[in-house]
């Protein structure tokens, strides 16, 4: 028992600490590998609340293919360095209003209405939403959105080819004397 | 557990989406020069999806656990969205060739569209609308950008994707809402919690008000209209007829089933938004219209009008009678509409050069003795427009009316008809540049165009002789809805 908390105190401060990191980073690319860590650090934490497939696409998606998205652009576009101070007047106060709001609520929550107990908390069952039954669930009940899903990814990439290649069409159209 | 009674009922969808990949491919070894193989092949898939949507007709069903019903009010709408792509390919063949933007492209992602609409009219699961909503906005906003790098183009597209992904994003809202309040998003389940009194009224409330938002987008309504003339002016003049008519067609279908199923208790707060927004479209439509010196931009704003001029209908939904009346004539409206529509936009891209943004009205001047056929496919469509005697335009219009007086919806129907006096002002606007004033307009080459003018007026004033037996059938195959 002692292990297990001391294990998840030792993640939550890990999330935290990486989010902090992310949020206050100057360098664009510094902040997108905290939140990498970020995403890696809350993977853990589902694996040790029984939800392995959650974890899995948490690391896949967000931490792998989102986060490659994200530094690819950031690299490309040449934006690492945020220039001096944020430029919404403001913002700062703002945002800690809110967050102190939402650290209200939270307390509100855990103290009023669930009582602290955890037993108020009901485990769901321990193949619930495993691999398995998530994989039953998508290929019998959700066959139809699934493979719907798939065409429209496969539209997705036919139109980024036609919007983004230039030299077949374009040239055709475009008339010298024309602008 | 998907078995091959699922794929059957859905026959013409999977048949539409396999073609659609095989052309993707076969196009691949089809010369630049030749493309017109592509667009024939496309209509034979189209005609052969025809063949099974007419085949399914009058069977009724559900596939893939409740994903999915077949019934008449889907039928006949596939069948209607398939006939429009026809229209749509036919008007494309020689128009792409004329702006030298022969892609195969193009046909492949007009039958992905058609079969999201198809899906659409069937689609009885929240997720289901929302995915057929973008199986067939995506491949538009695509096809709306076909003219790229032409600044109208890539502008129409620009603004169609943003207002689109943007509409999607509250649709998407909406049915979280939905889901939220009542824990499911499968329509006989949410229909399940409503009765047995589980559903959040209120988060319902709100829901079905950030559907109609969604929806209101799609059908381009007065006031989520800010896309419709723009996008329809800068895409290529094929694609707006097509969408003027199916993506509206679509949308509809949509918001019909939706909230006849499962918005009925909600009828009256509903009645009175869609009052706002029919009679906001058709005031603001058909007065803008007037201003209108574009041809594209014309058709634009009267597409705004007419879609006021559905949703008038379906204002008193709440009663079972009047929305099973409402239903029938807004499938009649939409047959004469898809008509009246192609017909309108047909003679026009006969019309119009390469590279234009759309003729202007003078450019009609002398249409109607130069090519006596195509004016009077003009003439008609546009008598048509205003809901003249012998044109289904005006029968459409009739059931429209009728319904909304039996729902007791004077005012609505007192403003549809002045809206519809001032309409024909612009719309004769055009008759007489076409007939009364001299002038020299050239067909461009290539006949498809004037062909499906000449179909839709034939369509439009030989139906209008039968307008009874066409109106009993759509009433007769809606009556196996819900």
């Amino acid at each position: 028992m002692i292990t297990g908390i001391l294990f998840f105190d030792v993640m939550a401060v890990l999330v935290i600490s990486t989010s902090i990191g992310m949020l206050v980073s100057r360098n664009a690319v510094y902040s997108a590998l905290f939140l990498v860590l970020n995403f890696a650090s809350v993977a853990v934490l589902y694996v040790t609340l029984g939800a392995p497939f959650i974890a899995m696409a948490q690391v896949t998606v967000y931490a792998g293919a989102i986060m490659i998205l994200f530094l690819f652009v950031i690299m490309l576009l040449g934006a690492e360095r945020l220039e001096g101070e944020s430029t919404i007047r403001g913002q700062r106060l703002f945002g800690g209003l809110l967050a102190v709001i939402l650290l209200g609520e939270l307390t509100w929550m855990a103290v009023f209405q669930s009582g602290l107990s955890p037993a108020a908390l009901t485990m769901p069952a321990s193949d619930f939403a495993g691999p398995t039954q998530i994989g039953l669930t998508l290929f019998n009940t959700y066959l139809l959105p699934f493979e719907v899903t798939s065409f429209i990814l496969l539209v997705a990439i036919i139109g980024a080819i036609i919007l983004t290649k230039t030299d077949n069409i374009g040239k055709r159209i475009i008339r010298p004397g024309k602008d | 557990m998907p078995t091959v009674n699922d794929f059957l009922l859905i026959l013409p969808e999977v048949v539409l989406l396999i073609w659609a990949l095989l052309i993707l491919l076969i196009d691949l070894w089809i010369p630049d020069t030749k493309k017109y193989y592509t667009a024939v092949l496309s209509a034979a898939g189209l005609v052969i999806s025809a063949g099974c949507a007419f085949a399914l007709l009058g069977r009724t069903g559900s596939a893939f656990s409740n994903m999915v019903v077949l019934d008449g009010f889907s039928s006949v709408l596939s069948i209607l969205f398939l006939l429009s792509g026809l229209a749509a390919v036919a008007l494309a063949y020689d128009y792409l060739k004329r702006n030298a933007a022969q892609r195969g492209e193009y046909y492949t992602l007009l039958l992905f569209s058609i079969a999201g609409m198809m899906l659409m009219a069937s689609a009885n699961d929240l997720i289901m609308v929302f995915l057929s909503l973008e199986l067939l906005s995506i491949p538009l906003y695509i096809l709306a950008g076909f003219f790229r790098p032409r600044l109208a183009s890539e502008e129409a597209a620009l603004k169609y994707f943003l207002l689109g992904a943007f509409s999607s994003a509250i649709l998407l809202f909406g049915i979280a809402w939905i889901y939220g309040s009542t824990g499911h998003t499968d329509f006989p389940g949410i229909v399940a919690s409503i009765d047995g009194g589980r559903a959040n009224y209120l988060l319902l409330l709100i829901g079905a008000g950030l559907l109609l938002v969604g929806f209101g987008f799609k059908i381009g309504v007065f006031p989520f209209h800010m896309w419709v003339p723009d996008t329809y002016q800068g895409s290529p003049s094929s694609i707006g007829a097509f969408m003027t008519v199916a993506t509206k067609a679509a949308g509809f279908a949509a918001l019909l089933r939706v909230f006849l199923v499962l918005f009925p208790a909600e009828a009256p707060i509903m009645a009175g938004i869609l009052w706002g927004l029919s009679a906001a479209s058709m005031i603001f439509g058909n007065t803008v219209a007037i201003a209108q010196m574009n041809m594209k931009r014309l058709l634009a704003y009267s597409s705004i009008a007419n879609a006021g001029y559905i949703l008038m209908a379906f204002v008193p939904y709440g009663n079972p009678v009047i929305a099973q009346e409402a239903v029938s004539s807004a499938l009649f409206y939409l047959l004469a509409y898809a008509l009246t529509s192609f017909g309108a936009w047909a003679v026009m891209i006969a019309l119009e050069p390469a590279e234009s943004d759309g003729l202007l009205l003078q450019d009609f001047s002398g249409l109607g003795r130069k090519y006596p056929w195509l004016g009077a496919a003009l003439l008609i469509s546009m008598l048509s427009f205003i809901g003249v005697p012998l044109t289904m335009g005006f029968w459409g219009k009739f059931y429209l009316f009728k319904t909304a007086v039996d729902g007791s919806q004077i005012p609505l129907v007192l403003i549809g008809l002045l809206t519809s006096l001032v309409s024909a002002y612009y719309y004769l606007r055009i008759v007489m540049f076409a007939y009364f004033k001299p002038g020299e307009p050239q067909i461009q080459p290539g006949r498809w165009a004037s062909v499906v003018a000449v179909i839709c007026a034939a369509g439009i004033f030989v139906l209008s002789f039968i307008p009874t037996p066409v109106f009993q059938f759509a009433a007769q195959m809606i009556m196996g809805m819900k």
